[in-house]
């Protein structure tokens, strides 16, 4: 088959590799119709992500048709379904909680002793993210092998095209669960730093739940355009000073739920500033803390903080006097994306919640090293880029 | 004699005297390296009791052993990868057994890696079950021997823990999770 694989800093390439087949009896074999590129995979594009072979095949945002089915899998061929980018087994502590994105078991035995050692105990393990999350091959590619497929895929109703449904794989549960974390009560006034995907997302989703105000915070006007379609009022902070904005605009009270959306593109368990400490001290990790500094600066007393922003080392300056004396809560943690999917594409269904507004882009699987580089270069105005294996290559 | 005061298990103990008489309480202890590893498993105690018991199953989820030949109820032969390529031997002797409870084992005479140990099964409520591994056992060669074992992955230690997480995964879910996306690759990792 032909699939996007990593070979090194800004080298990406179409390959031809080996068919997935069935290995354990809960997998599928899944055809991939389309598959989104994801601003984390910009962290594995610049060289951030440790543990990266070359050949390894990326994607973690993808849906598709089963085209093959192990013998305890609940799928049948034929069906179309979208996959969570979590690989969880359904059946440990964790699952039966519904901390899917906590599974003790999706992550292969030998995989598990980094995040061991680093977190106190192992986590899940992801499609298409290195090899600290598995060593799974993602979904940029013609066929996905997907373990656990009787607890996974969801499987899609007839007549939804894949632009409405691929992003109940990672982004829209994300950014839903990242609006519960903050325990919006009615009335509310919430702030969210980062109008990528997932801050966007978590606009939407906060409205939903009875928020009165949206703050969106963030530099790309165009990115802060769509949020202002949402309801969203929105802070430049390259035109305005955001915690002195956001004091006034809530009449000196402060947001009563923020929440960061910043780091968000590397929902990955490593970011750029455990990867390399020097880059992380020098630039990367100051800019990355500094939105999560600022969302607890803002936040009233007494408020919540909800990180869907994904750190993965050590942080500097963590403003813990602040986050006690004024009584704050933070919730946080990789997307249980299993357990959100089944009504959120419900939702989607019902006309609740749009995402196709997000896909600036639309282009063929061998097009792919071009989508990585033009999303690398340009993110103003290329929001999301989704590749759809069956489409023909653009003309030159 | 300094022992503990606390309520931690001897095996992460601290002091010497007391990981000595965590290797003594051992049924015929061989060695003087301790491993002690607990998981907790979502299923119940007894089924886990009755398939680890069954040691023709082990070597689905220990990798790195090759095969376990039962040679009586009590006493079984076990052939188990070494580094660069070589397989170490010994014959295992059941030393105590409490039905859904406990196994314990020690090495022959003239074992390559002499070895004893307790598998401890307890109830944990709703959570399952609490698999507790403790080992004591003499490394190959000495300290050098087991620098050499832990550069290839053989080092006792870690694979105790992943061998009890590729029996929790097994028990739990029913496979034992790989990322090897042909049959090929699976092969290649299992070798």
């Amino acid at each position: 088959m032909r699939a996007l694989t990593w070979h090194g800093k800004h080298d990406v390439r179409v390959d031809t590799v080996d068919d997935p087949e069935i290995i354990n009896p809960r997998d599928a074999i899944i055809k991939i119709t389309s598959t989104a590129i994801c601003g984390s995979d910009l962290h594995l594009y610049d060289g951030y992500i440790p543990t990266m072979q070359a050949g390894d095949i990326l994607g973690h945002e993808f849906m598709g048709e089963v085209v093959e089915t192990g013998p305890k899998s609940t799928l049948q061929k034929g069906q179309r379904v979208v996959v969570p980018f979590t690989i969880a087994c359904g059946s440990c502590y964790h699952c039966g909680k519904h901390q899917y994105s906590a599974c003790d078991n999706g992550n292969p035995a030998d995989n598990q002793d980094i995040g061991q050692e680093m977190y106190g105990q192992p986590m899940s393990g992801l499609f298409g993210y290195s090899h600290l999350t598995g060593g799974y091959a993602g979904g940029q590619a013609e066929y996905v092998r997907v373990p656990f497929s009787d607890v996974g895929p969801i499987v899609v109703p007839d007549g939804l095209d894949d632009d409405e449904v691929l992003f109940l794989s990672d982004i829209l549960p994300t950014g839903w669960q990242a609006a519960e974390n903050a325990d919006i009560e009615p009335g509310d006034t919430v702030a969210v730093w980062g109008c990528g995907p997932v801050g966007l997302f978590a606009v939407q989703s906060a409205f939903l739940m009875g928020a009165h105000r949206v703050i969106a915070i963030d530099h790309f006007p165009h990115r802060l355009e769509l949020a202002k379609k949402f309801g969203a009022e929105t802070i430049n902070f390259e035109e305005s000073k955001t915690y002195e904005a956001l004091m006034e605009m809530t009449g000196g009270i402060g947001p009563d739920a923020v929440i960061d959306a910043v780091g968000l593109e590397a929902h990955g368990f490593f970011v750029d500033n455990v990867v390399d400490q020097i880059k992380a001290s020098l630039f990367l990790g100051t800019d990355r803390t500094h939105s999560i500094r600022q969302a607890i600066h803002a936040c009233r007393k007494g408020g919540r903080v909800s990180m869907p922003a994904v750190y993965g080392g050590f942080v500097d300056k963590f403003p813990l006097g602040a986050f006690m004396e004024k009584g704050l809560t933070l919730k946080t943690g990789q997307t249980s994306v299993q357990h959100y999917m089944p009504a959120l594409l419900n939702a989607i269904l019902e006309g609740k919640i749009d995402t196709t507004f997000l896909i600036s882009h639309r282009m063929g699987l061998e097009d792919a090293p071009k989508g990585y580089k033009m999303f690398h270069d340009n993110q103003n105005d290329v929001t999301k880029i989704v590749l759809k294996p069956g489409l023909a290559v653009a003309a030159q | 004699m300094t022992m503990a005061t606390d309520d931690a298990p001897p095996t992460t103990s601290k002091l010497n005297e007391e990981r000595a008489s965590a290797i003594a309480a051992v049924t015929r202890p061989k060695g003087d390296d301790l491993i002690g590893r607990a998981v907790t498993i979502n299923r119940p105690r007894d089924e886990l009791f009755a398939y680890w018991r069954d040691f023709s199953n082990l070597p689905s989820f220990m990798d790195n052993v090759e095969r376990i030949d039962i040679l009586s109820a009590t006493t079984s032969h076990w052939v188990v990868k070494a580094p660069a390529g070589r397989t170490v031997e010994w014959d295992a002797t059941i030393t105590e057994e409490k039905a859904g409870e406990l196994i314990a084992w020690t090495s022959a005479e003239g074992a390559d890696v002499p070895n004893s140990g307790r598998i401890e099964f307890r109830d944990a409520g709703a959570r399952g079950t609490i698999v507790t591994a403790t080992i004591a056992y003499d490394p190959p060669a000495g300290v050098v021997g087991k620098v050499i074992a832990k550069l290839f992955q053989r080092e006792p230690a870690i694979q105790a823990r992943r061998d009890l997480r590729r029996f929790k995964q097994l028990m739990e879910t029913g496979e034992i999770a790989t990322a090897a996306w042909t049959q090929k690759q699976r092969d290649e990792e299992k070798a």
